[in-house]
């Protein structure tokens, strides 16, 4: 299949891929709002989409630029109080999975979203935490999604918000899981090099043995991706 | 007996220089029509909670009203930072301002402890992160049955809830529905609450719906009716959320300048929301809500 496709497509296949039918996830804005709804729409019509507005078996029928997009309400399972979201379904054990972004991702899977620089005097303040410290915590997966530059993945993050030990984290270079908690490339993705990894990593990362290229997205996942994106 | 007034007079008896004040709503339902207020009323030092600071909080923050924010989430949803906060936070402009953060379940947690009047909330949460560090009110405790340690934040409670609604009758009992956030937390947590609703309806309309009724009116002190006041955020069912604006604002907030213009125009240039809302003129009306209505229940026995 030699259809072009951008990194963000390709990204966002990657996290849809991941998500089996019946399972609970916890939707970030984004690219991880795009994954979820391909999976829905795809392999996994089952996929039930928490959001921490209160949306629960969400249904958007048009890409929400908020999480707290009147979208989500409209024919979804169940609208709830943040306090249901954080105390019965997320702490409650009943999300299976969670997306998590970053300004900077370390070595150890440690995620922040708070400042670069010191906290008090910071070179650049970042929004905070959101429900990302409690995702990390209490999704039994997190997966994440980030552009991968070496400022962004440095060997320690400047400030832990959120510790999480993701099951996967997907760039635009590749695919990374976590062995012996350390992150590790398990697969590269068409048209990268592994030097590009190397080079936009902050430290000497490790490579799998077994090192895949990524599957490119397939003519149908497209085709999914961008009529949302319309 | 009615506690209907305006907006100039719920602002002016319930919220004073130095309160604590929370104006909720999830993107939903954030009353942009008293955060306005506030600003034409020139309070001062005041102390603001949200989990989500938003544009409200960015434009209460430049107009020099605010000494401390505590939130979870500071930023334009889906459009980047928040500029005037930013300049406070990183040049004291148009003054230094304090920061309290959590994360958005330890908010919830200290709205819902200060709705029951507890001291604090325990919670699974923070274990590994560096926010305990820098912000000491996020302890922990040991459960006395099971040994286990919590993370423990303490409660919230606000001088004053500002909470908008799509409609309420004269005493304050309150129709919700849609994303319903934090509010009825913030309400019950807070020694007064402001409502705000898109329609006022007679009680009858209230007690025909009780299941609806978020906010009860015997914690309420003052109703406010003011349709369209909450852009650019919106109201489920009456009008959607000026997405375009949030956007611009990313633009228009940068410049100092240009964010004093924006207060001269819509907000010091006005006399109260219903101006704005004529001014405005089909910027909002082309935000109307499409119709969706839902199969009614039956309340008989």
């Amino acid at each position: 299949m030699a259809t072009e496709f951008t990194a963000n497509e390709l990204m966002i296949c990657q996290a849809a891929r991941q998500l089996r039918d019946d399972e609970v996830v916890f939707v970030g804005i984004g690219l991880p709002n795009i994954a979820c709804n391909l999976a829905r729409r795809l392999h996994a019509p089952d996929l039930v989409l928490i959001y921490e507005s209160g949306a629960v078996g969400a249904a958007p029928t048009r890409l929400p630029i908020s999480i707290g997009d009147p979208s989500l309400v409209t024919d979804s399972l169940s609208v709830c109080s943040m306090f249901d979201v954080f105390n019965y379904y997320l702490q409650g054990g009943l999300v299976d999975v969670g997306f998590l972004q970053g300004a900077q991702i370390d070595r150890f899977g440690n995620l922040n979203t708070t400042v670069i620089g010191d906290y008090a005097h910071p070179k650049v303040r970042l929004p905070g935490s959101g429900g990302a410290c409690e995702i990390a915590l209490l999704a039994k997966r997190v997966f994440v999604i980030a552009p991968q530059r070496k400022r962004s993945f440095p060997e320690r993050v400047d400030f832990v918000t959120s510790p999480a030990r993701p099951a996967m984290v997907v760039t635009d270079l590749g695919c990374y899981e976590f062995v012996d908690g350390e992150i590790v490339l398990m697969s590269i993705h068409p048209g990268c090099t592994i030097e590009q990894a190397r080079e936009n990593t902050g430290w000497e990362v490790a490579i799998a043995d077994d090192l895949r290229l990524t599957e490119p997205p397939t003519a149908d996942e497209l085709r999914v991706i961008r009529d949302m994106m319309i | 007996m009615s506690k209907l007034m305006t907006m100039k007079e719920a602002i002016g008896r319930f919220v004073r220089d130095g309160d604590t004040i929370v104006i909720e709503g999830f993107t939903h339902l954030i009353c942009f029509a008293a955060g306005h207020e506030i600003i034409r009323q020139r309070r001062r030092e005041l102390t603001v909670c949200r989990l989500t600071p938003d544009l409200i909080y960015d434009q209460l923050i430049g107009a020099g009203c605010v000494r401390r924010l505590v939130f979870s989430w500071a930023g334009n949803p889906g459009a980047g930072p928040l500029h005037a906060l930013r300049r406070a936070v990183e040049q004291g402009v148009p003054n230094s301002i304090e920061l309290e953060e959590y994360s958005h379940f330890g908010m919830v947690a200290r709205l819902a402890a200060g709705a029951a009047k507890l001291p604090f909330y325990p919670l699974r949460d923070y274990k590994g992160s560096d926010l305990p560090r820098v912000n000491p009110q996020i302890k922990t405790v040991t459960c006395p049955f099971t040994g286990e340690e919590l993370a423990a934040v303490p409660a919230l409670n606000p001088d004053t809830a500002i909470i908008h609604v799509q409609r309420a009758d004269e005493n304050g009992n309150a129709h919700v529905w849609g994303l319903m956030g934090v509010q009825k937390e913030a309400a019950f947590a807070s020694r007064h609450t402001i409502v705000v609703a898109e329609e006022i309806v007679p009680e009858s309309v209230i007690r025909a719906d009780p299941n609806r009724t978020l906010i009860p009116g015997l914690i309420v002190d003052a109703v406010v009716h003011e349709p369209f006041g909450c852009h650019p955020s919106y109201a489920q069912g009456y009008y959607d959320r000026d997405n375009a604006f949030y956007i611009a604002w990313r633009e228009l907030s940068q410049d100092v300048a240009n964010f004093n213009a924006y207060l001269d125009e819509w907000v010091y240039g006005v006399r109260d929301r219903g101006e704005y809302v004529e001014r405005m003129g089909s910027a909002l009306t082309r935000l109307k809500a499409s119709e969706r209505y839902c199969e009614p229940v039956n309340y008989g026995y």
